[in-house]
């Protein structure tokens, strides 16, 4: 089977897409939530969408197939929020070791049976470690900027614990994604790092930031370029933009990456961004038609969708993608 | 070849092109007593303000250390971080930080988002936790200083230097694969000119190791702290300041390419004297074994008065155009008026002089202050060496006609009706017109329709309003409304002490929608405000601020839907009640209205508070603090010693006649009105002043304060009393203030203004203090220095009518006419109820010992009614009076 790192130099890859607005489809209940693992838990849990990986992991394994269908050469685990931060939501710091492990095995099992059946087109397990629901390095508290929600190395407890879990359960490598905050995103690749070297192994780093307003920074104020200098202390695996913005507007801040990164460059932008009634509008030829701009341009090694994209769009990406090299990588300069 | 990539919220990559990069050093608790004082008080504020002032200043990156005994290094390394990560202009840039304790910079490298620099790990504990510590900062994502130091200590030569190095060198990038790009070494910048011989090598080890580190240790980097080499000459600046830039400059040609530097401790290399240099290169650069003594001898010449003059008139010797560049950077009026007549010689017309060589000597000036180089009295005194050279011009340029000149844009400038304070606005002229706006200053009390005709005859691009008193609050609303109505369409700029971008926001920038109104914090922002609102950006620039103010205006909304007051009648039945007794009312010893016809203005000195001048300047510390101010000490010390100058001469020549009425009654209270007697047998009613009372909602047992608590009820049966004082310093300033005008003197007219309003403030304690001693006599045997007095320690208060405690402008007739103080004191009330001369201070004196001073803060509609209705004053129009505290 080809190494990742090979891989990506030869085509452009394909992630999945969104997770979420699939399980919206299935209108799941409390009751579905609990199912086998929760039946007795004093809290709520419906919304608590990792925690299907336990309880519905059926539905999880669909998803995963329908977008390795569709094309997907990485899969992204049910986990973005699978960290005892997110978690203490719903008073289940304790599963998040089990849900990070289940939620690798069922991506790691669907994605091997394809590789089975195809070899050329080896599939690939990332394991997704979202931004947890606190910020390092932004008060919530207006009125004392100094205060902190949550400390570095709180952070990276609960980072390692994620990554841990991700790790037993088979993910090829971590996905640190919808970073708003830069602080977090190195307080999960410092957890990281300390796992590689205890376990002597090499985990593959994905990063992906998102810049959340047509200032072009992210919601801690760094500039695309400022967030790739401050990540670039280990050999990523990729670095890239997901959520917040459509393909559009998240194009310029691709440039700068494409211009300095000395890793590949990943994309997964939402299906356009969401009405009114918070629902995403895009179609696949629509977002098509935007992606392909920047295949042709040679910005991008990584391509898939956040909120709202589907199997459909994924196919679409695939398709299009397939028609252009990928971004050339160029480890020795780094301006 | 990969580069040193750093990061704040911006990024900056170091490479072989890049300029030398600073790194400022004042956030540094073992460097900066000032700073060490900040964290020690716990004030962040200020210490965040001086790290802004560095970036502003042009500091790349700042170091950051807390390495002090008395304070918790770890705790205010975090704080401050912390506090830094929510001040964009300053995270802007990368931080550096800076400890010798591991502990410090671990909790440090946990704080920033960005990619920071550790200062400073090294082999001096040994290989092993050397290896630890750098691999944790790799993990943490910073670059590294690394000092030349190993188990056996310092190195102190060049063998040593590269020896420790390179096998630190060695170590980083093949043990922990450190990126050589992130290593940064510090090869220990030491004193020269100790008095040791052993210490005559340290520079020139310091260039050549420098040298052979870029040649041999391929991406790495040489940084130094810099004012290290000059450690034997502290307390000379001159000679530090010329050290530190020839270190920086053979340091940089040796490779030396990032440095902790101060700013405000550099001489620009060409501008070193020639005999210094030489002297300072010889100990530099070892060149010759008697350099030492020669420079420490030399050195002393710098610090004396008498060698300084002769070395400081060698610029007369450069050509024309530098002697203007100079004599504005400088501020020297002394040859103006040559050298702009040399300087007319060489060009055809004479406008071409201001064209010439003053712009671009103002526009150094403006460089230097805008980069924070420059503070803002050496502006004005910039500003007045090119009003007289333009003086001098004028005559030329008029006889030819066809100059004309090539002004920036013309800004009316005007305080407003009413009020005649007029300091601030005459500093935001001085510094436009140093920044090539035409001024058109049509001094104070200006009527709105004056503003208005004088800005469409003028085509005036802008108009600034000032004010000092809270009337004019509403006077610039009226001049808003008015431009709206006269279809302007041009900015509206608003400043003043009690102007606020909340006021402005909320109450001025909606009835002018034609235009934009800004408010001007200080006068330092308004040369970007201006350019700003007349350049490419204008409408970028107007969007933000329309922005900013809706959402001002839209937590003022929320603000003050949540603060909760009592209705007038509850916060009534909360009142103070104090005893009133003979322990707390004491007979005064004299009543009546007394004069003092003219004060003689020596015996004030004593009582001025200097700090609010420094402030009048826009200089902020405390006095005598402020003389000693890392930052503005310098201009402070000097601003204060030309002040002594003028004090003494007006003191000395008479310049002021300082007057006042003041005397004492018998009173009493009834609710919040306080009745005033002829004599305590209550015969006739003098006069009622009319009190406000807070309706804040308190806590439990806190009261809502008027000041009639403070004076026995009229039902107690008590007979108690109360003091009224007006006094002035202003008599006479007119015609020293129109002098200096006439001679393009605004520093000095601004001078005289400023002391002429100190000595008001010092005679107004001066005579507070005669009145508890003497003439009330409550306190006869207190004793109180200057320190004590302005932090109000004594008992009794002295209330002025427009300050917080009674907000209510029109209180000050009925004081006046108690006292008759406008016959009496010459002070009279112009229509808007502020005093002229404006150097003048009116009040009343409390005497119980639990009197103290508070502020009204808001109120409700039914106590204006019920103030309007006993004073028999139109509702709408007390309203008008007490807009900024009512609800």
């Amino acid at each position: 089977m080809k190494d990742i790192r090979q891989l990506i130099n030869e085509r452009i890859l394909i992630l999945d897409g969104a997770m979420g607005t699939m399980i919206q489809h299935y209108n799941l209940k409390e009751e579905d939530f609990r199912k086998g693992w929760f039946e007795d838990h004093p809290h709520k849990l419906k919304g608590d969408n990792d925690i299907l990986v336990l309880t519905q992991p059926d539905i999880i394994e669909e998803i995963h197939t329908q977008y390795l269908e569709a094309g997907s050469d990485i899969i992204e685990t049910n986990t973005f929020g699978a960290t005892s931060v997110a978690q203490a939501d719903y008073y289940l710091e304790k599963a998040v070791y089990d849900i990070n492990y289940h939620g690798a095995k069922i991506a790691r099992k669907v994605c091997d049976e394809f590789t089975a059946k195809n070899p050329d087109k080896p599939r690939f397990v990332a394991g997704s470690m979202g931004p947890t629901t606190k910020l390092a390095s932004m008060s919530p508290d207006l009125n004392d900027p100094g205060f902190r929600a949550i400390n570095f190395n709180e952070l990276v407890i609960a980072f390692k614990e994620q990554a841990t879990g991700l790790i037993d359960g088979g993910a090829d490598f971590l996905l640190v994604e919808t970073i708003t905050d830069t602080l977090n995103a190195k307080a999960a690749m410092f957890a990281i790092d300390e796992l590689s070297e205890e376990r002597s192994i090499q985990i593959p780093i994905m990063i992906s930031g998102t810049i959340t307003d047509q200032s072009g920074r992210m919601l801690t104020g760094q500039t695309t370029e400022a967030f790739l200098v401050s990540v670039s202390h280990m050999p990523l695996l990729s670095i890239g933009l997901n959520c917040a913005l459509g393909a559009d507007a998240m194009r310029p801040y691709l440039q700068i990456l494409a211009n300095q990164a000395p890793f590949a460059v990943s994309a997964h932008p939402n299906a356009g961004l969401p009405n009114e009634f918070g629902q995403y509008d895009e179609t696949p030829d629509m977002m098509g038609t935007q992606i392909e701009d920047f295949l042709r341009e040679g910005l991008i090694n990584i391509i898939g969708g956040c909120c709202g994209t589907t199997p459909g769009h994924i196919r679409k990406m695939a398709e299009i993608a397939s028609k252009y090299s990928p971004r050339k990588i160029s480890e020795t300069t780094n301006a | 070849m990969r580069f040193l990539r750093l990061s704040g919220l911006e990024a900056i990559t170091i490479t072989p092109e890049s300029n030398f990069i600073n790194i400022g050093e004042r956030t540094n608790v073992t460097g900066s007593r000032a700073f060490l004082r900040m964290i020690k008080d716990n004030d962040y504020e200020a210490a965040l303000s001086v790290a802004r002032e560095q970036v502003e200043g042009g500091a790349q990156i700042i170091d950051i250390n807390m390495d002090e005994g008395m304070i918790d290094g770890k705790e205010a390394m975090v704080k401050f971080l912390n506090l830094i990560a929510s001040e964009p202009d300053i995270s802007s840039v990368p931080i550096m930080i800076d400890s010798s304790k591991w502990e410090i910079i671990e909790a440090g490298l946990q704080c920033i988002q960005g990619k920071g620099i550790v200062n400073s790990i090294s082999l001096k504990e040994g290989e092993e936790n050397f290896i630890r510590q750098a691999k944790l900062i790799r993990r943490y994502g910073a670059a590294s200083v690394v000092m030349a130091f190993d188990e056996k200590g310092q190195a102190d030569s060049y063998e040593r230097r590269i020896e420790i190095c390179e096998r630190s060198y060695r170590i980083l990038v093949d043990v922990v694969k450190f990126a050589p790009e992130d290593i940064i070494f510090d090869p220990n910048i030491f004193p020269v000119a100790t008095g040791m011989e052993e210490h005559n090598n340290n520079a020139l080890d310091f260039f050549h190791a420098t040298k052979w580190i870029r040649e041999n240790l391929s991406g790495t980097h040489v940084s130094g702290g810099v004012s290290n080499v000059s450690f034997s000459f502290r307390g000379n600046n001159p000679v530090r300041e010329a050290m530190h830039s020839a270190f920086l400059f053979h340091g940089i040609k040796h490779g030396m390419d990032m440095g902790i530097v101060n700013p405000s401790m550099l001489e620009v290399y060409d501008n070193i004297d020639k005999v210094l240099l030489e002297y300072v290169e010889d100990v530099l650069l070892n060149r010759r074994p008697d350099a030492t003594e020669r420079l420490l001898e030399f050195a002393e010449s710098f610090k004396g008065d008498d060698k300084k003059k002769e070395v400081s008139l060698e610029w007369r010797n450069a050509p024309v155009n530098e002697r203007l560049a100079h004599a504005l950077v400088k501020g020297i009026v002394n040859y103006i008026d040559e050298d702009t007549e040399e300087c007319r010689n060489q060009f055809e017309h004479p406008i071409q002089v201001i064209e010439g060589p003053l712009m671009a000597g103002m526009s150094i000036v403006g460089d230097l202050f805008g980069s924070g180089k420059m503070f803002l009295p050496q502006v004005v005194k910039s500003a007045r060496v090119m009003k007289k050279a333009v003086a001098y011009l004028l005559p030329f340029i008029d006889a030819e006609k066809d100059g004309a000149s090539s002004s920036a844009g013309k800004v009316i400038m005007a305080t407003v009706k009413g009020d005649v304070h007029d300091i601030g606005k005459n500093i935001v002229s001085v510094v436009l017109s140093c920044n090539n706006y035409e001024i058109v200053d049509l001094g104070v009390m200006v009527p709105a329709e004056k503003i208005i005709r004088t800005a469409i005859e003028e085509q005036a691009q802008i108009i600034g309003l000032s004010g000092l008193i809270t009337p004019s609050l509403d006077e610039m609303v009226h001049v808003a409304k008015e431009m709206e109505r006269a279809n302007l369409s041009i900015p509206l700029l608003i400043g003043g002490a009690t102007t606020s971008k909340v006021h402005t926001a909320v109450k001025i920038e909606q009835n002018y929608q034609k235009g934009q109104t800004v408010h001007v914090s200080d006068a330092s922002r308004s040369v970007t405000v201006v350019e700003q609102l007349l350049g490419q950006k204008k409408e970028q620039f107007v969007k933000g601020v329309q922005a900013d103010y809706a959402r001002v205006r839209e937590h003022h909304e929320k603000h003050r839907s949540a603060k909760q007051l009592l209705s007038y009648a509850d916060a009534l039945k909360n009142k103070l009640v104090l005893e009133f007794n003979d322990q707390t009312i004491k007979k005064p010893n004299q009543t009546g209205v007394q004069v003092i016809e003219q004060q003689n203005l020596s015996e004030l000195i004593p009582y001025i508070d200097w700090t609010p001048f420094f402030q009048t300047w826009e200089l902020h510390g405390k006095f005598p603090r402020i003389l000693n101010d890392e930052i503005v000490g310098k201009e402070a010390t000097k601003l204060y010693e030309d002040a002594q100058v003028m004090l003494k001469q007006l003191v000395d020549e008479k310049w002021l006649t300082a007057k006042a009425a003041y005397g004492i009654f018998p009173a009493n209270s009834i609710r919040d009105d306080i009745e005033i007697y002829s004599d305590e047998q209550r015969t006739s009613v003098l006069g009622i002043q009319h009190t406000l009372r807070q309706q804040t909602k308190k806590t439990v047992g806190q009261p809502n304060l008027s000041l009639a608590d403070f004076i026995a009820p009229k039902d107690s049966g008590m007979t108690d009393y109360i003091g009224a004082f007006v006094v002035t310093a202003g008599h006479g300033i007119d015609g020293h203030v129109k002098r200096f005008e006439a001679d393009h003197d605004d520093y000095n007219s601004i001078m005289i203004k400023a002391l002429a309003d100190r000595l008001a403030e010092a005679f107004a304690e001066f005579l507070h203090e005669k009145m508890r001693k003497k003439t009330w006599g409550y306190a006869s045997d207190e004793v109180l220095g200057n320190d004590a007095l302005i932090a109000e320690q004594y008992k009794g208060i002295r209330p002025a009518p427009g300050y917080p405690a009674c907000p209510d402008h029109t209180e000050k007739p009925n004081l006046f006419k108690l006292l008759n103080a406008e016959a009496l004191s010459g002070v009279s009330l112009t229509e808007t109820l502020a005093m002229w001369p404006a150097a003048s201070v009116s009040g009343w004196y409390f005497a119980h010992p639990d009197s103290k001073y508070f502020g009204l803060g808001k109120i409700t509609i039914d106590q204006v009614e019920s103030l309007a209705g006993r004073k028999k004053i139109d509702t709408e129009q007390m309203k008008r009076w007490l807009s900024s505290n009512l609800e």
